[in-house]
Formats: C-alpha cells, sequence, structure tokens
C-alpha cells in the first residue's frame, strides 16, 4: 500500500533556490518567479515553471528573433502558435504542417529517439483535425569514420521506419547528411503534413469555463520525465544514462488514437484540443489554459491527478505532470458531449477519461489523494517566461576562395566520379527502400525518383502538394544571413522544379549553446536571412522548431537551420521529375554558370578544404531566384520540358548526371571546359531537359521572361557521361572525359549498403 | 461483384484496398469493423488489407487470426468465396491456416519498400487470368515480414499444383523458392505480399495492379 500522505508532503515541501538551480532555473528567473507568484513554489510548482520555462517550450532565447519571420499571406490561416500551421489550398481545403526535432533523444537512444519524433510531428498535425498524408525527414549525423555513426544510423533509420509504417502514413522524401560537425550531436528533424477541410480545424485556444478536460490515449508512465528540460542543456561524455529521459513510442496506439480523434472530430464535441508533447500533461493543460476564454482573455484548469489514467502505481504529481509518456491527447468538450466522445474511443479500446474542468480562477490547480498540490496562476507561466536578448556578435565575414592556387583537374570524370559517391552525394537508397513511401495510394512522385521535391496527390482530386526539406549547413557555417537565404531559396528552388508554386514554409532552427555570443550571432543573421528570402519570395513561415544546446563538451554543432518547404499543384498531370529526359533532348541551363566554388562539395571534396579555408557560399540573388523559378514553372505548366532538375551540391555535372542516372542515359557536353563551371554552385539555376526542336523557342521566352541562360549543356542519349572540347576550338590538346552510367551508378548506389554492412 | 474489407485495428491498407475496389466494381466495398461489423450476405470477395493489425504484437497476423470476425471469413471461404489477403492479410491468411506456411522476418531484417518485378507463375486463376500473356509485372512491395517459409513437401506441393500464383524477380526478402503470393487449393483465396492496390494508376506504383481487380471482375 502506497503511503500517500508521504508522498503528498513531499510534493507540497517548500523549495529553495538551490532547489531552482537544480532544475535549471537561474537565478534571475527564480527571482522572478517568486515576485510574481507572492511566495515560494512547491516542489510540483517548481517541476512546472521548470518545464515551462525551459527553452524547448518557451523559446526565450530565440523568441525575440523569431518575430522577424513573415508569417502572413493570402494563403495563411494559421501561422506561428498553435500546434502546426494551416495554409489554404482552395476547395475549402487547407495542409497543415509543421517540422520538429528530436535531437537530443535519438543520439541517447536512436530507435526510440526518432521513432517518437516521428509520433510528436503526426501529433501537431491530426490535433488540428487533419488527417497526416506525408511524412519528411531531415537527419546528420557524424562523420561515417566516427564509432558511433553506423549505429546511430541504423537506430534512427529504424525508429522512423518502425513508427512511420505502422501508423500508415508515407514518408516521402528526405535529406541524410554525415558531417564531423555531427559526430556528438545528431540532428534528427521530422516533418509532417496533414489535410483538413477549413470549416473543421481544431486550436487550442477557445475553452471556456466550467467545461470537462478529457484524456485520451495511451497512460501516463514514468517515460520522458523532464525530456525537454534535457533538450534544453549541452551534452557531456556519459549522458547515454540520461536515458529513462528519453521516451518510448507506440505507433499501434497513435494509429488508432488518430482514427479515434479524426472521428471524435467530425461530431461536433470538441472546444479545444492539444496534444500532450514536450511536458505532457504540463504544457497541455497549460496552454489550453492559457489561451482559453472567448477572447484569449485565459482560464483556469483543476486537475485530480487521481484520475489521470496510469501504467505504473505510486507515481507522484510531479511524475505525472512531467512525464512525456507518448499518444496521449488532452481536450476540452463541449457541454454534454461526454458520452459521444467516450463511445469513439471505446470503439478503438483507447483509454478516455475526465480528469478535471476548466474553471474561470486563472489558476492551474492540481489535486492528488484529495489534496491540493498545485495551485499557481497560468498567466504569469507564459507571460513571465524568460525573453532574453541575448549578446551577439557578428559572425566574420570570410576572404574569397582564391581559385588561381589550384590546378585544373586532369580528368572530369574522376571528379564526377568521386563527387557522386561521396558520403553526401551517394544514393541514399538503403534507407528509403525502409521507409514505406506508398501507403494512402497517392505518392505520386517520392525519394526513389530522386526528385528534388516528393509530390503525393491531394485523395480523389487533381491537385496535389509538394514537398521538400533543406539546409547547406556548409553555407550558413560559411556566411550565415546568406546560407539562411539558400536554405529558403532552395525549397522554393526545389518546389518550382517538380511544378509546384511555393505556398509556406515551416523551419527547424538547429544551432549550438545560445548563451556564447558567437553561437548567438549565427542564430540572428541565419534568421534574419531566412526572413528576407520568405518576404521576397512570398514564401511566409507558418510553423517551427528550435532546438538549441546542440553541443558535445563545449562544441556546437555547424548551424543548421532547415527549411521544410511545401508547394501546392492544381494539376498533377503538370508537373516534371529530373527522370524523364528523352534520347535526343538537350539540357539546357537557366540561370547561369559564374563557377562559384566557395563552400562547395568540390571545394571539401576535391580540394580537401576545411572551415575558414573552404571561403564563402554563392549569394542568391533573390529576385533571380523568383524570376527563374516563375519562368521554370511556366515551362512545366505549358508541357515544354520533359525533365527539370535544380543545381545544387556538385554544380550542373552532378545534376546532369543524376538527370541521365534516372533516365536511365547518357549524355555528351560540349560545354567550355574549366571545372569550377561544371562544379560551382552558382544559385537559382535549373538544368532542363527538352526536345531539341524547341531550343529556339525556349531561348525566346527566356528572352522575354527577363531571364538568364547558358544555352545547352548536354545532349541526351547513350550509356555514357562524355566532355568534349569543341572540335574547333584553337586549343593545343582536344580534351576528352568519359565514363559508363552503368560505372557511376555502381558507385553512386554502392557507398551506403557497403558502409552499413560492413562488419568490423 | 460485391466485395467486403474486414478493417482490423492497426489495418492501415484498408483505404487503399477501397480505392481499388470501387474502381474495379463501381461499388463501394463494405468496410467492415473487427469488433462488431459483418460480411453481408452476397458478398464474393473479401479482401483482408495490409497494415500492422494488433500492431504485430506476438506476430503478425496472430491476434487478427484470432479475431471473432474470423469465423466469418472462414465461412466464407468455406462457402467457396473468394478472399484476397495482402502483405498482412497474406501473414493473417496463413495465420488462419486458410493458405499453407508462414512469412518470417526479411532475410536482411529491414523493412522493404521498392517496386518489385514479379513473374506470373499461374495465369489461369480467378485472380490472375487478365495477366494471361504477360511474363513479367511490376507491383510495390512494402513490408518487414514478407520471407516465405513452408517445409519441403508444402513446398513441393504448392509448385507441383500450380497454387504458386507469383514468383519474385530479383528476391527482396529471402522467399522460399522466391514464392511472392500463393492460392488456396481451390484456388479463391489469394495471399501475397506485393500490393496491387497500390499499382491501380496515377501514382509511383505503376499500374500493374490492376489486372488482378479485372481478373475478378470478369470471373465473378
Amino acid at each position: 500500500m502506497t503511503d500517500t500522505s508521504a508522498i503528498t508532503a513531499a510534493m507540497q515541501a517548500i523549495q529553495t533556490d538551490a532547489d531552482a538551480a537544480s532544475h535549471g532555473i537561474n537565478a534571475e528567473e527564480w527571482d522572478r518567479l517568486i515576485t510574481r507568484l507572492t511566495r515560494h513554489p512547491n516542489l510540483v510548482e517548481l517541476g512546472i515553471y521548470s518545464v515551462m520555462w525551459s527553452e524547448h517550450c518557451s523559446y526565450k532565447s530565440s523568441r525575440r528573433h523569431l518575430s522577424k519571420f513573415p508569417t502572413t499571406g493570402e494563403r495563411v490561416i494559421q501561422g506561428p502558435g498553435e500546434n502546426a500551421g494551416v495554409v489554404d489550398i482552395g476547395d475549402n481545403q487547407a495542409v497543415i504542417f509543421k517540422m520538429e526535432s528530436h535531437n537530443h533523444p535519438s543520439y541517447i537512444e536512436p530507435y526510440q529517439g526518432a521513432a517518437t519524433g516521428v509520433g510528436g510531428i503526426l501529433r501537431d498535425v491530426f490535433t488540428m483535425g487533419a488527417r497526416p498524408i506525408a511524412l519528411v525527414n531531415a537527419l546528420r549525423f557524424g562523420s561515417p569514420d566516427h564509432p558511433k555513426t553506423r549505429s546511430l544510423v541504423a537506430g534512427v533509420v529504424a525508429g522512423i521506419g518502425g513508427y512511420g509504417n505502422c501508423v500508415g502514413v508515407p514518408t516521402v522524401a528526405g535529406e541524410t547528411e554525415f558531417d564531423e560537425g555531427y559526430n556528438g550531436n545528431i540532428l534528427v528533424n521530422a516533418m509532417a503534413i496533414g489535410l483538413a477541410d477549413q470549416d473543421r480545424i481544431f486550436y487550442a485556444r477557445g475553452a471556456t469555463p466550467g467545461n470537462p478536460i478529457f484524456y485520451v490515449g495511451s497512460k501516463t508512465g514514468r517515460d520522458g520525465i523532464h525530456g525537454a528540460t534535457m533538450a534544453s542543456a549541452e551534452f557531456s561524455e556519459g549522458d547515454e544514462e540520461k536515458r529513462p529521459t528519453v521516451q518510448v513510442g507506440d505507433p499501434f496506439t497513435e494509429k488508432l488514437l488518430i482514427e479515434a480523434c479524426l472521428e471524435l472530430m467530425e461530431t461536433d464535441a470538441i472546444q479545444a484540443i492539444q496534444d500532450m508533447g514536450a511536458a505532457g500533461l504540463t504544457s497541455s493543460s497549460v496552454e489550453m489554459a492559457d489561451s482559453g476564454g472567448v477572447n484569449g482573455e485565459g482560464i483556469g484548469v483543476t486537475i485530480d491527478l487521481d484520475k489521470v489514467p496510469q501504467r505504473e502505481t505510486g507515481m507522484t504529481a510531479y511524475e505525472i505532470m512531467l512525464s512525456e509518456s507518448q499518444e496521449r491527447m488532452l481536450m476540452v468538450l463541449k457541454p454534454g458531449k461526454i458520452d459521444v466522445a467516450k463511445a469513439v474511443f471505446d470503439k478503438y479500446d483507447l483509454d478516455a477519461e475526465v480528469i478535471g474542468e476548466t474553471t474561470d480562477t486563472g489558476h492551474l490547480t492540481l489535486l492528488q489523494h484529495g489534496e491540493v498540490v498545485c495551485d499557481i496562476p497560468v498567466a504569469p507561466l507564459a507571460e513571465d517566461a524568460p525573453n532574453y536578448d541575448r549578446p551577439w556578435i557578428e559572425p566574420p565575414k570570410r576572404a574569397p576562395l582564391d581559385m588561381s592556387k589550384y590546378d585544373e583537374p586532369e580528368d572530369y570524370a574522376q571528379i564526377l566520379l568521386k563527387l557522386m559517391s561521396c558520403p553526401n552525394m551517394a544514393s541514399k537508397r538503403w534507407i528509403w527502400e525502409q521507409y514505406d513511401r506508398h501507403v494512402m495510394g497517392d505518392t505520386v512522385d517520392s525519394s526513389q525518383s530522386m526528385g528534388d521535391a516528393a509530390i503525393v496527390r491531394i485523395h480523389g482530386t487533381p491537385k496535389a502538394i509538394a514537398v521538400t526539406s533543406d539546409c547547406n549547413p556548409h553555407y550558413v557555417a560559411a556566411d550565415p544571413y546568406e546560407g539562411g537565404k539558400q536554405a529558403v531559396a532552395e525549397a522554393y528552388r526545389n518546389l518550382s522544379a517538380v511544378g509546384a508554386t511555393p505556398i509556406a514554409i515551416t523551419d527547424n532552427l538547429n544551432f549550438g549553446n545560445p548563451e556564447k555570443p558567437d553561437t548567438m550571432g549565427y542564430i540572428v543573421k541565419a534568421i534574419e536571412g531566412m526572413a528576407e528570402a520568405c518576404r521576397v519570395l512570398d514564401f511566409p513561415v507558418v510553423s517551427g522548431n528550435v532546438s538549441l544546446y546542440n553541443e558535445t563538451d563545449g562544441v556546437a554543432i555547424p548551424p543548421t537551420p532547415v527549411c521544410g518547404g511545401v508547394g501546392l499543384i492544381e494539376d498533377v498531370a503538370k508537373t516534371a521529375t529530373l527522370k524523364g529526359a528523352q534520347p535526343g533532348d538537350v539540357l539546357i541551363l537557366i540561370g547561369e554558370t559564374k563557377g562559384h566554388i566557395g563552400a562547395s562539395l568540390y571545394a571539401r571534396e576535391i580540394l580537401g578544404l576545411k572551415g575558414e579555408a573552404l571561403g564563402p557560399p554563392p549569394p542568391v540573388d533573390l529576385e533571380v531566384e523568383k524570376r527563374n523559378g516563375d519562368f521554370v514553372r511556366m515551362l512545366i505548366e505549358q508541357g515544354l520540358v520533359n525533365a527539370v532538375h535544380d543545381v545544387s551540391d556538385g554544380g550542373i555535372a552532378c545534376a546532369a548526371a543524376e538527370m541521365g542516372m534516372s533516365a536511365g542515359l547518357g549524355w555528351i557536353s560540349y560545354f567550355p571546359t574549366e571545372a569550377s563551371l561544371h562544379f560551382g554552385e552558382n544559385q537559382s539555376s535549373y538544368l532542363v531537359a527538352i526536345d531539341h526542336d524547341r531550343i529556339l523557342q525556349i531561348e525566346a521566352m527566356v528572352g522575354e521572361a527577363g531571364c538568364r541562360w547558358c544555352g545547352v549543356y548536354a545532349e541526351i542519349g547513350g550509356k555514357e557521361f562524355v566532355w568534349k572540347d569543341q572540335p574547333n576550338v584553337v586549343s593545343p590538346i582536344l580534351r576528352e572525359f568519359r565514363i559508363p552510367l552503368s560505372r557511376l551508378r555502381e558507385a553512386h548506389e554502392g557507398w551506403l549498403p557497403r558502409y552499413m554492412g560492413k562488419v568490423d | 461483384m460485391k466485395t467486403a474489407i474486414i478493417v482490423f485495428p492497426g489495418s492501415n491498407c484498408d483505404r487503399d484496398a477501397q480505392v481499388a475496389l470501387k474502381q474495379a466494381t463501381g461499388a463501394d466495398p463494405a468496410m467492415v469493423w473487427h469488433k462488431d461489423g459483418t460480411i453481408p450476405d452476397g458478398t464474393d470477395l473479401v479482401m483482408v488489407p495490409g497494415g500492422f493489425s494488433y500492431g504485430d504484437a506476438l506476430r503478425c497476423g496472430a491476434i487478427a487470426a484470432n479475431s471473432p470476425m474470423i469465423s466469418q471469413l472462414q465461412a466464407h471461404a468455406a462457402r467457396g468465396g473468394y478472399v484476397l489477403g495482402v502483405c498482412n492479410g497474406f501473414q493473417v491468411l496463413c495465420e488462419t491456416g486458410l493458405l499453407p506456411g508462414a512469412l518470417i522476418r526479411n532475410a536482411s531484417l529491414n523493412f522493404v519498400c521498392k517496386s518489385q518485378v514479379l513473374s506470373i507463375a499461374n495465369a489461369n486463376s480467378a485472380f490472375t487470368s487478365a495477366y494471361a500473356g504477360q511474363s513479367e509485372i511490376t507491383i510495390p512491395v512494402a513490408h518487414h515480414d514478407g520471407n516465405y517459409v513452408a517445409d519441403e513437401a508444402t513446398l513441393d506441393t504448392l509448385e507441383g499444383d500450380g497454387l504458386v500464383a507469383f514468383r519474385y524477380v530479383g528476391n527482396p526478402n529471402g522467399a522460399a523458392r522466391d514464392i511472392a503470393g500463393i492460392l488456396s487449393r481451390n484456388g479463391r483465396v489469394l495471399g501475397l505480399m506485393p500490393h496491387p492496390e497500390r499499382a491501380i494508376g496515377g501514382h509511383e506504383g505503376g499500374t500493374d495492379g490492376l489486372a488482378m481487380f479485372e481478373s475478378l471482375v470478369g470471373v465473378v
């Protein structure tokens, strides 16, 4: 028999500044806490403050900078601030999406960390009334040579697949990168996209006093306690011991929860709803209370913790409130709807209990074993949350890369082979073949086409959405403002390359410790660069997540602000992918190549440069970006192109090779032979495969649109990739480089399976 | 053709199956919830869809095979009704004994999702007649436990009696004798790992699944 009086006494014990410090609350925050509360908190109250004021929940280091993002637009129904962003796609439909990190847990326990990352982001989307229709993930691992990397890749991929496959939502796109900068902190960013009717969108806000609080889903256990606090601190050696703070996922329950919630949402029973994610019952109840009321004035919440379904006996109020057990939702029901709601959850054999009610007190009041164990005003938890203007210093500018110091390579074919088979360019088939990309029957194009963005049909319509995730941390490290711009521009470009109109982004900002002024400088400038690109490209931010303290033993990850971009396709018949090139087609380059090698793949892999020596990234001219994107979308809309691919890592040569490989065809190029032009990473350009007879027509159209082009890069045909100097060029030696398609493909496809299959 | 789809908790290809059957027959299939549903009288084909029934707890398909709904399915099969089990549905059919053998973890130990080339081993069944004249088709697979096993005598019988419907060309999971799908002795129950309902046109899976539904509509 549990001694409830001892537990209650421990819960009610008055806390000191030393206790606060051990909860990650600093002296200034403690001061603010006791001033507003006018007393010292007890243990439960301190626990609640500590998670609500954690970086993870309060965004205290980034909030003032995040406000620089443009978050409105013609299509935006709901921007940042709710569970996910909501964007109008016409016909009374909306897409609802968000990206979120699960970095810290995935490093400690890769399978469950990644799996629960997927589960959490799905809940953010179906909480709002959307049926999830696609998943995307952006993964960053340490160097392939690092002893932990292989097991982390295996665990994370199995976790993402294990969750997404079971829950029955296709994982359609993603990116995977290896860099020694992530040796001690991998990044696992998961994005979910859902589809809803505009007149049936649900929010956390709007609950009114006197209504039942309804708990549904899994029972509450002791897993994940203080996960949000862990995600707000740096790692040090031995942190694997934090494993009990990692949650355990159950995708089967999630699947039932999706079906049950969507079924209940068909009725008029729910007033407000919030999933229990980071900080579990605490953040969900506080957020619903804080944004409650007819005009958002806030309400109170009273919960009887004895009624919370519990997995274990003897759980304390502190544990129940801070547990991050997965697959749980909290709702406020409309009057008289308890029976309707219970019947739906009974059908799916899910726990569902009324655990309290909304009040007009403005307080969060918790009872356990008949005694009050917490009674604090809700408003200060949000209002008084710290909002720091952290000191930051302008990141240093890098000197341009002086290419005159480097010899021209002897054989472009060998360069191409090396680039296409290096860890970051090699095929990620080993990864995406472990993800169900086709369930739900609407995947028009996924990772398997090597395309720029995945295409997923809006069920039962000719419409589709395109989705992509992008960031080049090498660019951001070299110049966070330009790199931030580029991440947004690249997402815009990838969507345009399939014929989609870019409509909005979600962002996932991964950085180191914001209390260090140099790291803070990268955060500030990257956000400013992204915001500028979003503004010019009319590509608002509708949701996002910030993951800071990605540091181990004082060393931060490369700055990695990931953009998840979503585009709209009105007619799925009018799209392009990179695989449709036909024999006899020509690849033309829309945009310019100026041979920018700074911060490029070529500089890293071929010149062997690192850090400062890599030089600055290619600049992005946002006006050109917009013009070229509009132009390429028009070409696709008019059916003038057979394939499209944007130019990014590895430059035009790698883009052309990818188009050839996906079409199963080679090409021959007479393009001027200077390596930087082939492998440079100038921005805002696209390779487009067109019928040979259309060259003059396209040239005229390029002129009319005010774009630039570089004419024909290569002619499609044969089974080899070949470069030749023009026979009539006045040159002492006519050079010729060639590599068989089959050899390049073997190298491109071979690296990852060999790496993962290696026996040490 | 009158059709029904059994929906277990954790089924996740039920909607895909619904779309495919509607497209093939022009009529909505009955969606039969495992707990309280009834296979309507006069149903010609019952489809057991893919997914993760009961979260694959214990063994894939094992708990579903003990659901009260299974007695209705067995009665339907005993009447000579048609049954199509895809992926998890195939696993369920093996667990119920409507088909012999079992499906174990893929030899690679990894989940595999890819476009899979299949050879048509028997184009004379109610499920495959429209494939006559075709030697190979491409249909997506997506499974973690698709490695078909049975004792040697059972495998010999399946092959000898023409009960192997499809074989893998390039075995993705280690299945015995490259078996991708098998028929019951009366030819009215088909279980297969590949997903024909994900190959009905307009998506990445292609169109090679259509002929299976056309075969059924033609026969029934």
